[in-house]
């Protein structure tokens, strides 16, 4: 497998994945109206990558903002990790959050409540 | 006819920033997201507030967005219309949003916004994570997570009516305040 990325817009983020080095990055803000569209092809890529993940896998998540309708599809990305990280490959999300964002920390929190796979909360200055 | 002026006045006092009616489309939310941004960029708005005024917005204008899709096989061109505003008053942002509804629907809605409403601050928290991680989602990627998002994120009761319009439709109103 190789690199895969995808470009971001003023509606969806920047989605770079490197399997050869077990990590994937989605960057910028992810306030697509159909967002189930926009991130199968990542979900179909992890599904491929779980048959023969790295013995580590990197995960940044980087968010701007993210509409509710995205916050399921990122749920359904986290949901492969965890398959992943059970799978063998050992997983780490690293949720970046703005300082005052309070709204996004408690967005990281609550999925780091419900999926299996290590968080950590990253803090990034401005 | 329409006096514009008295128009202009009324929206002049209520300090409505931008405000749209008609046909919701993705390329007019695009659109219109970007000059609410570059509107709180010029008003120097704090990074926090910017950002919970820009995601209310979405949550709202999106569900306008969803609603209308559904709504969309009716033949009167009148039923897809809709209307919003943005409003700034003293510190305080207001959304308020405006679309038909099938008389059939007010029920179901009313319930699901009633419900919401009686909610703490934790409960909310609770009940967001219940329905992402157990709720249905709609082909178009409205999960149900909408409201209880705004709710959360303003810290407010969802305000909302619905004006009798004629035996098949009401309009449904949402006025969503933001406060600093």
């Amino acid at each position: 497998m190789e690199k895969i990325s995808i470009e971001g817009t003023p509606k969806t983020p920047t989605i770079t994945f490197d399997t050869a080095k077990g990590f994937l990055e989605i960057k910028g803000r992810s306030i697509p109206e159909n967002s189930i569209e926009f991130y199968k092809p990542l979900v179909d890529w992890l599904e491929k990558y779980s048959g023969k993940p790295q013995s580590v896998t990197s995960v940044n998540i980087q968010l701007e903002y993210f509409n509710t309708s995205s916050s399921k599809c990122i749920l359904d990305v986290f949901k492969k990790l965890e398959a992943i990280n059970k799978g063998g490959s050992a997983v780490t999300i690293n949720w970046y959050y703005e300082e005052d964002d309070e709204d996004m920390l408690e967005a990281g929190e609550d999925y780091q409540a419900i999926i299996n796979v290590p968080f950590k909360m990253v803090l990034v200055e401005e | 006819m329409l006096n514009i002026y008295e128009f202009y006045d009324k929206m002049e006092r209520n300090n409505i920033m931008l405000s749209f009616k008609g046909d919701i489309t993705s390329e007019l939310l695009t659109s219109v997201l970007q000059i609410m941004e570059s509107k709180l960029d010029t008003l120097q708005e704090e990074p926090k507030i910017k950002k919970k005024v820009y995601n209310v917005l979405v949550e709202c204008l999106q569900n306008l967005y969803h609603h209308l899709d559904e709504v969309a096989q009716d033949q009167n061109e009148k039923i897809r219309s809709a209307i919003f505003m943005i409003g700034k008053i003293d510190n305080s942002y207001n959304i308020i949003t405006g679309n038909y509804i099938k008389n059939s629907n007010i029920e179901g809605l009313k319930k699901r916004l009633d419900d919401i409403n009686i909610l703490t601050k934790e409960e909310l928290k609770e009940y967001y994570k219940f329905v992402l991680n157990n709720g249905e989602m709609s082909l178009k990627g409205g999960g149900g997570l909408g409201m209880i998002d705004i709710a959360r994120k303003t810290g407010q009761k969802l305000n909302f009516d619905f004006a009798p319009v004629d035996e098949n439709y009401s309009f449904f109103s949402l006025n969503i305040k933001i406060s600093q």
